[in-house]
């Protein structure tokens, strides 16, 4: 059975979390991945004001195929997270609480999620067509100049998810091949 | 001499990228429902299911079946009796990448510069042409859409002459360990041995193209292939890198003589949307 989240999240939420439970997430998430993260430490660097407001967000790593006719979003599965480390503990600080792509988090994103109270989210790689069925809306809100890399927001319905990492830095990828063996 | 116009190629070409982003092909299906049945965690199990769900829904709704579209690769041989007319064979191909991933609404990932700006060229050329000329009057092209997960996850190494079995082995399993989530499990391992250091790189990559299942025609080869596969699988990094017993579905290698100062190895990790497709003109 999955546990329903409901976006943007709040601490009460993402305190009974473990790794390796089963999510459905429902509401608005956002869509940013390498382009766009460069362009928000930039501009935090800078001490400018993001084009959204992070506290309590859920980012998905992701860039969509263009829609076809008819359709809310093309195809939409998770981008490697790792790349996305370096700009994540700044991220974090800002109030960011969720975050969902594929893969591995350094040291660094683990110890400030555990800081920040916040959860990692693990969708299918490579299940781009099954998940883009759980966006009903997608916008792009900035820097449309990115085209797929653009940062978009997106209305979802029991989007699928396992946590992989949670707010007490339990890491499922780390206990994988262990717990496998 | 056989003529054949640029547009025949460019309608080829755009064809071939639509449907191998589309479509996954039958041997991998196939690899995939038999990995289903053998993985032994529920978790792996219900990736695998989801991972067979969406290949089925692409095919369906004619849908790409990852957002990452890709590099659009091609191999394609020239038979040596073909005259091209009406334009170039480049142009003729990345005109198709250009038509293929408008009219298919694939993801467009070039970026111009790989340091400088990265400004997105926005039709998703140039395409990566490997050429080469064979007896005959037709052309065969082979796309094989291939996307930044797995391809960031591949390595080379120039290991000693005299490394081995067990050396090039070695790298191959280090090579997918660290990999972990990010090539997008189960794989397809594709190992290059031998020649210089970009030819080993080339058939790393000619080696995803080969049909799972089947295996090297030497024997030997063939043999390490099965052992690295059995190997690879007891790393334990599953389905999506989340602990399982099927990390792979295939190894397969190609070799090529080497210098003998030499010993190259690459290895190109292949995600399980495993596409490639072929035509004949």
């Amino acid at each position: 059975m999955s546990i329903v989240l409901q976006a943007p999240l709040t601490d009460a939420a993402i305190h009974p979390l473990r790794a390796g439970d089963k999510v459905k997430i429902n509401g608005v998430i956002y869509a940013a991945r390498d382009a766009v993260h460069k362009k928000l430490a930039q501009l935090l660097q800078a001490g400018e004001q993001l084009p959204l407001k992070l506290a309590g967000q859920i980012v998905y790593y992701a860039g969509p195929c263009p829609a076809k006719p008819g359709r809310a979003v093309g195809s939409i599965g998770p981008t490697t997270s790792g790349r996305m480390d370096i700009y994540t503990p700044a991220l974090l600080e800002q109030g960011l609480k969720g975050m969902i792509g594929k893969g591995q988090r350094s040291v660094e994103v683990i110890d400030s999620m555990k800081k920040n109270k916040a959860v990692y989210f693990a969708a299918i790689g490579g299940a781009g067509a099954l998940l883009a069925t759980s966006v009903s809306e997608a916008t792009i809100i900035a820097f449309p100049e990115l085209g797929a890399e653009a940062l978009y927001r997106l209305m979802v319905q029991d989007f699928p998810a396992i946590v992989a990492i949670d707010s007490r830095g339990n890491d499922l990828y780390k206990n994988a091949s262990l717990n496998y063996k | 001499m056989r003529e054949i116009t640029a547009e025949q190629i460019t309608a080829v070409v755009e064809r071939l990228c639509i449907d191998s982003n589309y479509y996954l092909p039958q041997d991998v299906l196939q690899a995939l429902q038999e990995a289903r049945a053998r993985e032994t965690t529920l978790l792996g199990r219900d990736i695998l299911d989801d991972v067979l769900k969406n290949a089925e829904l692409a095919r369906t709704f004619d849908l790409p079946i990852c957002q990452d579209t890709g590099l659009a690769v091609f191999f394609v041989e020239v038979g040596q009796e073909v005259h091209i007319v009406n334009g170039g064979l480049n142009e003729a191909i990345d005109e198709g990448v250009r038509c293929g991933y408008k009219n298919g609404y694939l993801r467009k990932s070039t970026v111009a510069d790989p340091f400088l700006q990265r400004i997105n060229i926005g039709d998703n050329t140039p395409a990566i042409i490997h050429l080469s000329i064979v007896p005959g009057d037709k052309i065969k092209l082979t796309i094989a859409p291939k996307g930044g997960g797995s391809e960031n996850m591949s390595a080379l190494a120039m290991l000693m002459p005299n490394a081995g079995i067990c050396g090039m082995k070695s790298f191959v399993k280090q090579t997918v360990q660290q990999s972990g989530a990010n090539a997008c499990p189960p794989l397809i391992v594709g190992v290059g041995v031998g020649g210089t250091m970009e030819m080993a790189a080339l058939i790393a990559k000619k080696a995803l193209l080969r049909t799972i299942g089947q295996s090297h025609n030497n024997p030997q080869v063939a043999a390490v292939e099965q052992e690295l596969l059995a190997e690879i699988n007891d790393l334990g990094l599953g389905p999506q890198g989340l602990g399982g017993s099927i990390t792979a579905l295939a190894v397969h290698i190609e070799t090529f003589p080497a210098h003998f100062a030499s010993m190259p190895v690459a290895v190109n990790l292949q995600c399980h949307v495993a596409r490639h497709k072929e035509a004949l003109i």
